[in-house]
């Protein structure tokens, strides 16, 4: 029993993380119809700069999470005005290669800063461990849960209720109408891009803070999203949360039961369970389980 | 004054549209626009909003001007904010978001307070938009769409209101409902530019008509005089072939117009 709940709090917090990554996809992708292959990038200088912020800075680690926030949001910012902007009004197919080339650029950066190094967050939590209600867990997984929720309840907060993220969404059902609104849709593109950098840069951390740290390609870790979004559907911020916490659940469930269960599937096939999960949601549902609307176009 | 002079437009840089376009809406007048499928009506309100980009259509000669000075090189956040609203051929409410979410987004430019007075004023104008405040917009009937449609442009309080065929698709009874709305909003201080298929109903509320026919205006006089032109009347009474222009199959919805109800 205890065994079980500590994989499912593990669970919790790698899924949470996982819907936390897909939260950026899905806020470019609805605002520009663009899929960004670069985040994977953005995720891993999160990381960085977390890190950064911490131990060459010296900042507490409280303030150095936001300062890498901050900093992921302007590279991301800038690769938007530099790299897509001028492609709007082309076809998504384009932009999005486009971003495959943003994602080569930002990997490049990441390697030169990073080295061949596995750096750490400094974090506060480590590998520590509390005792709730008679369980033992890994701190690491709540602190996990915790801010990744709090972080994606901010971003769906500030969607549906702030003036800014009306004219957002506004622009995502139709970007013509809304600038006959008086919706200056390139600062809609830009800030889409600036929330995706700080939920990705935030998310680096929190998988920066696993046992391992953080190497570069550690980026593709970022690529568990894409089975999150098909589940929750590329265009619903909130399905991320329900999407991510079962792949979550059902990678950290596999991980502690298969070797004992099913051996012969041999070695790290929780790490593609997601995938699965994945093919399996594309043959029954296209449009994915949690999303609310179709996705007209990938 | 909104006037536009000599405007020529051409789209995609070769297939030239407008062929010098002028007409003018003075301080506190309807003005109306009338033209067949294709005319251009649609695209003299894009040079004046700042939506020709989106169409991969540019200005090449003439100018818009807006009390003298030249807005026609604005894009379309800086034409909201000079004062010019405008409603949408179709319609074009935000079917998933509610009624006030689609008034809210007509006010983005404008700050909190104006807003609140704003929505004020819209849900005094349209009672029916009131009590479906929080209803999804996409499941009003036509006439209620079109209304939220005007509600959001009037939003940011705008001086000029450009209204692209607010008639098409609409029942009688809805029409004149709408045609009465025109009038209040004006005598509330509003000029309005107002394109139309619908004659009647357009030259019975303007002071002035054009008759735009592909990109020139063939005609213009006081709506009096308009409506008494044999011209005029046989040329709205469809006499006209359907079918005559084949660039409006392009369109993606289907629609049947009429000169006269
Ligand atoms: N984006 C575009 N690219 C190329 N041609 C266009 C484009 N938009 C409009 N046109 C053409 O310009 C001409 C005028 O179109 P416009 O939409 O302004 O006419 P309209 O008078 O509004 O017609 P309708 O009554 O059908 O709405 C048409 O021949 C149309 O095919
Ligand atoms: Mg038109």
């Amino acid at each position: 029993m205890e065994e079980l709940i500590a994989s499912v709090v593990r669970g919790l917090g790698i899924g949470s993380t996982y819907a936390l990554i897909a939260v950026g996809f899905v806020i470019v992708y609805r605002a520009t119809d663009v899929v960004n292959f670069a985040h994977p990038a953005l995720m891993i200088l999160g990381a960085y700069y977390t890190s950064w912020f911490t131990f060459t800075v010296g900042l507490p680690f409280v303030l150095a999470v936001p300062a890498a926030m901050v900093s992921v949001a302007v590279l991301a910012a800038l690769c938007e005005r530099i790299a897509m902007r001028p492609m709007v009004g082309e076809p998504p197919f384009a932009a999005a290669m486009v971003t495959v080339g943003v994602f080569f650029v930002l990997f490049v950066l990441a390697f030169r800063l990073i080295g061949t190094t596995v750096i750490t967050m400094g974090d506060p939590w480590g590998l520590e461990r509390v005792t709730v209600l008679g369980v033992r867990l890994f701190q690491v997984d709540l602190a996990k849960t915790v801010i990744a929720l709090v972080a994606i309840g901010a971003v769906a907060a500030f969607l549906k209720r702030s003036r800014i993220g009306l004219a957002m969404r506004a622009t995502a059902l139709d970007q013509e109408v809304a600038m006959a609104q008086g919706v200056k849709v390139g600062r809609v593109f830009g800030l889409s891009w600036a929330i995706a950098g700080a939920t990705a840069g935030l998310a680096g951390m929190l998988i920066g803070t696993a046992a391992g740290g953080v190497e570069p390609v550690t980026a593709l870790v970022a690529l568990k999203a894409l089975p999150v979004i098909i589940l929750g559907g590329l265009d619903s911020v909130e399905g991320t949360v329900p999407a991510g916490i079962a792949i979550g659940i059902a990678e950290s469930l596999t991980r502690t039961y298969q070797p004992a269960y099913a051996p012969w599937l041999g070695a790290n096939v929780d790490v593609v369970v997601p995938y699965l999960i994945m093919i399996l949601v594309l043959m029954v549902r296209p449009y994915g389980i949690f999303g609310t609307r179709q996705v007209q176009r990938i | 004054m909104l006037a536009v002079e000599n405007l020529e437009v051409v789209y995609e840089g070769v297939i030239l549209v407008l062929k010098g376009v002028s007409l003018k809406v003075g301080e506190g007048q309807i003005v109306a626009l009338l033209g067949a499928n294709g005319a251009g009506k649609t695209t003299v309100l894009r040079a004046i909003t700042g939506l020709l980009d989106v169409h991969r259509g540019e200005i090449t000669q003439g100018t818009v001007t807006l009390d003298g000075a030249p807005i026609h090189h604005l894009d379309a956040s800086a034409t909201v904010a000079a004062g010019i609203g405008q409603v949408m051929e179709g319609r074009r409410v935000f079917a998933e978001f509610t009624v006030e979410e689609n008034l809210r987004v007509g006010g983005h430019t404008v700050d909190r307070g104006r807003v609140a007075a704003g929505l004020e004023r819209v849900y005094g104008l349209f009672p029916v938009l009131a009590e479906r405040r929080g209803q999804v917009a996409g499941y009003l009937s036509g006439g209620e769409q079109q209304m939220l449609a005007i509600g959001r442009a009037l939003m940011a309080s705008p001086r000029y209101l450009l209204l692209d065929e607010p008639s098409l698709g609409l029942a009688p009874r809805m029409l004149g409902q709408i045609r009465e709305l025109l009038v209040e909003i004006n005598a509330q201080g509003t000029s309005v530019l107002l394109v139309e298929q619908n004659a009647n109903m357009a030259l019975s509320i303007a002071e002035h008509g054009y008759v735009l026919e592909t990109g020139k205006v063939v005609m213009d006089g006081p709506a009096e005089a308009l409506r008494g032109d044999k011209d005029v009347r046989e040329f709205y009474l469809g006499l006209r072939e359907e079918g005559a222009v084949d660039f409006r199959q392009v369109k993606h919805y289907r629609r049947r117009k009429r000169w006269l109800s």
